[in-house]
């Protein structure tokens, strides 16, 4: 119940906007020339660049942390090989990837895409490794004796088992996505939210940094939510 | 259901085990924890690799992986699948193997029924009672139905008046279902009431099997002795060898001055052998000092040193000369204190002699003898 109340506490955030909307666009305000409707301040078009970035980069980002996940929390050996390699990787920041990705890519669409999916990946692999380490082994051997393959185990005990911990992964980069991709767009690319944010910056447009800020809060915390809101409706029945 | 016979079963615990388990037997290992219980049921679903071979009905199963062994395994934590509901839990096996839909739906209802518990079908493990989830990872157990059923200590988290009931009830489903199981427990009352025969498991090795009642009064070890409860274990010599009987001294170093006893006689008694005897501590009578003992029983003064009652029974400790004797006596017949004196008293036929393999044989031939 509390995390479907969560949910619904973004309700309030969307009224205000939809009122700020309305009551620029009807001009209910007096004095409406400095008070720009929330869409003509934010900008679709860099907003829909951005977003569309860390969906891309998030969502293959995270396939990719999933799969390996997978496989390294299921057969030792290929953890064994894998997990030296990205524990050196994993503790370098995701924006420190970004000379080298630049020299790679260049300034193309592919260097946020890059940057959200490394961002994305390591979490959500480690998280699904522990989670599919940590389900209990008695299961595993209960499962074995009522005839199921190790194919079977892995897709009816060890993931659905391992998805509250691959849900944590999920929500956590998530969010951090979209700072990160603000981060890169302010010093690499010169498009999307983060590019505007700086643009506004130099043209000392207050209204502009505010709304952006603002978008930016409100896609970390609806990403998070839509995420806690997806682990409730698959893990709360059983845990 | 497959008769199962273990032939030389070794690992890195179990050492070169031999078992015989006929056609629809309970049989029930029974030994402390590491004594290579668990292991050994491990061995027979081929959960872990092993030496030697298993045979279902003369075949060797040894070369079938253990997703294809049909043997329906609880295990102590029970180890339901949490994510699934008690339906789910309980056909798991079925679906795994892909039966018809018609039969799942059967064979979830038999389960239900036979495990009294058709209105729990859509409940997760986490909303059960220990006793509930106990008769679903049964049903769980039994709905593909396996060759064998192997039990590892399921009851040992429920409370008495619980675990009684599910040993009640599971004895009833064994009989019904007819199929073959091997029980492990610590717990010597629940290996005596469930089981057809007991085997004593000791580090990975059998140390007697037999039926409950022959395990009890007469076993062959000191350690089966201990751990059935004969915790009176005495040093004795043999001095005079009569027609069914034998007088013993005996011999304890504590003993100020050793005393004779008369017990049963074994055939392959022999005259200045030495031998141990067991006495369980219900065969134990305690009299007053200066109350009268009849001449048909064995006597030795004592000091009572530790009285403790569980309800019925009274559990005295007395010393004798510096060992300790422990008696098990209704509560409702005695009023004993501690620190005083009495005479232990015990049939000629209460000590049994620990003579290993020797034994069984030894008791056919008295019987035959008498």
């Amino acid at each position: 119940m509390e995390r479907i109340k969560a949910a619904y506490s973004l309700i309030p955030v969307f009224i205000f906007l939809l009122i700020w909307e309305m009551a620029a666009r009807l001009e209910l305000i007096p004095g409406h020339f400095f008070f720009p409707p929330f869409t003509a301040v934010v900008q679709p078009a860099n907003f829909l660049k951005s977003l569309a970035r860390v969906l891309i980069g998030f969502i293959t980002g995270s396939i990719a942390g999933l799969l390996m996940g997978i496989l390294m929390g299921y057969k030792e050996t290929i953890n064994k090989t894998f997990h030296p390699i990205f524990s050196l990787l994993y503790p370098i920041p995701a924006l420190g990837w970004l000379p080298i990705l630049m020299l790679w890519f260049g300034i193309s669409e592919m260097l946020p895409i890059m940057i959200i999916f490394i961002c994305s990946f390591f979490p959500i692999l480690y998280n699904t490794v522990t989670g599919i380490k940590t389900v209990d082994k008695n299961l595993i051997k209960v499962a074995k004796t009522l005839g199921a393959s190790e194919r079977k185990i892995l897709s009816t005990i060890l993931l659905p088992l391992a998805l509250t911990n691959i849900f944590t992964g999920l929500r956590l980069e998530s969010g951090m996505a979209w700072r990160v991709i603000i981060a890169a767009e302010m010093v690499a690319i010169p498009t999307g939210i983060g590019a505007l944010l700086m643009r506004a910056e130099s043209l000392i447009r207050i209204d502009i940094v505010i709304v952006c800020l603002m978008v930016l809060s409100v896609m970390c915390l609806s990403f998070e939510k839509f995420f806690i809101y997806m682990e409730h409706k698959l893990t709360s029945k059983w845990r | 259901m497959p008769a199962i016979e273990l032939k030389n079963i070794s690992n890195f615990i179990c050492r070169n085990i031999s078992l015989k388990i006929a056609d629809g037997e309970l049989m029930v290992l029974l030994g402390p924890t590491g004594a290579g219980k668990t292991t050994l049921l491990n061995i027979v679903s081929g959960l872990i690799e092993y030496e030697g071979s298993i045979l279902f009905d003369r075949v060797s199963i040894d070369e079938i992986p253990v997703n294809r062994r049909s043997v329906g395994y609880l295990l102590q934590d029970l180890a339901l699948f949490p994510h699934l509901d008690v339906a789910s839990n309980i056909t798991y096996g079925l679906k795994i193997q892909k039966r018809h839909v018609y039969e799942i739906k059967t064979r979830l209802d038999e389960m239900l029924n036979l495990m009294n518990i058709p209105d729990l079908a859509r409940r997760y493990p986490k909303d059960l009672s220990g006793g509930e989830k106990q008769r679903v990872a049964l049903a769980r157990a039994l709905a593909p139905l396996p060759q064998v059923l192997l039990l590892d200590e399921p009851m040992s988290n429920l409370d008495p008046l619980t675990k009684e009931t599910i040993l009640d009830e599971f004895k009833n489903i064994q009989r019904k279902t007819g199929i073959t199981t091997i029980y492990v427990t610590h717990d010597q009352d629940e290996a005596f009431s469930l089981g057809d025969r007991v085997s004593v498991l000791n580090k990975g090795k059998i140390e007697q099997n037999e039926v409950p009642d022959e395990l009890f009064y007469y076993p062959k070890t000191e350690f089966v002795a201990r751990f059935v409860g004969a915790k009176n274990i005495l040093k004795a010599r043999i001095i005079k060898i009569k027609q069914h009987e034998a007088v013993v001294y005996i011999n304890n170093e504590s003993l100020a001055q050793p005393f004779k006893i008369k017990v049963k006689r074994y055939p392959f008694f022999e005259k200045g052998k030495e031998i141990s005897l067991c006495i369980h501590p219900e065969k134990i009578i305690l009299k007053r000092v200066n109350e009268a003992v009849g001449n048909n029983l064995n006597r030795i003064r004592g000091k009572i040193v530790n009285i403790r009652s569980n309800g019925k029974t009274l559990k005295a400790t007395i010393d004798i000369g510096g060992t300790e004797i422990y008696a098990a006596i209704p509560k409702a017949l005695s009023d004993f204190k501690i620190h005083e004196d009495v005479w232990v008293c015990f049939a000629p036929d209460a000590p049994h002699p620990l003579c290993g393999k020797r034994c069984r044989a030894a008791e056919a031939s008295r019987r035959f003898l008498n």
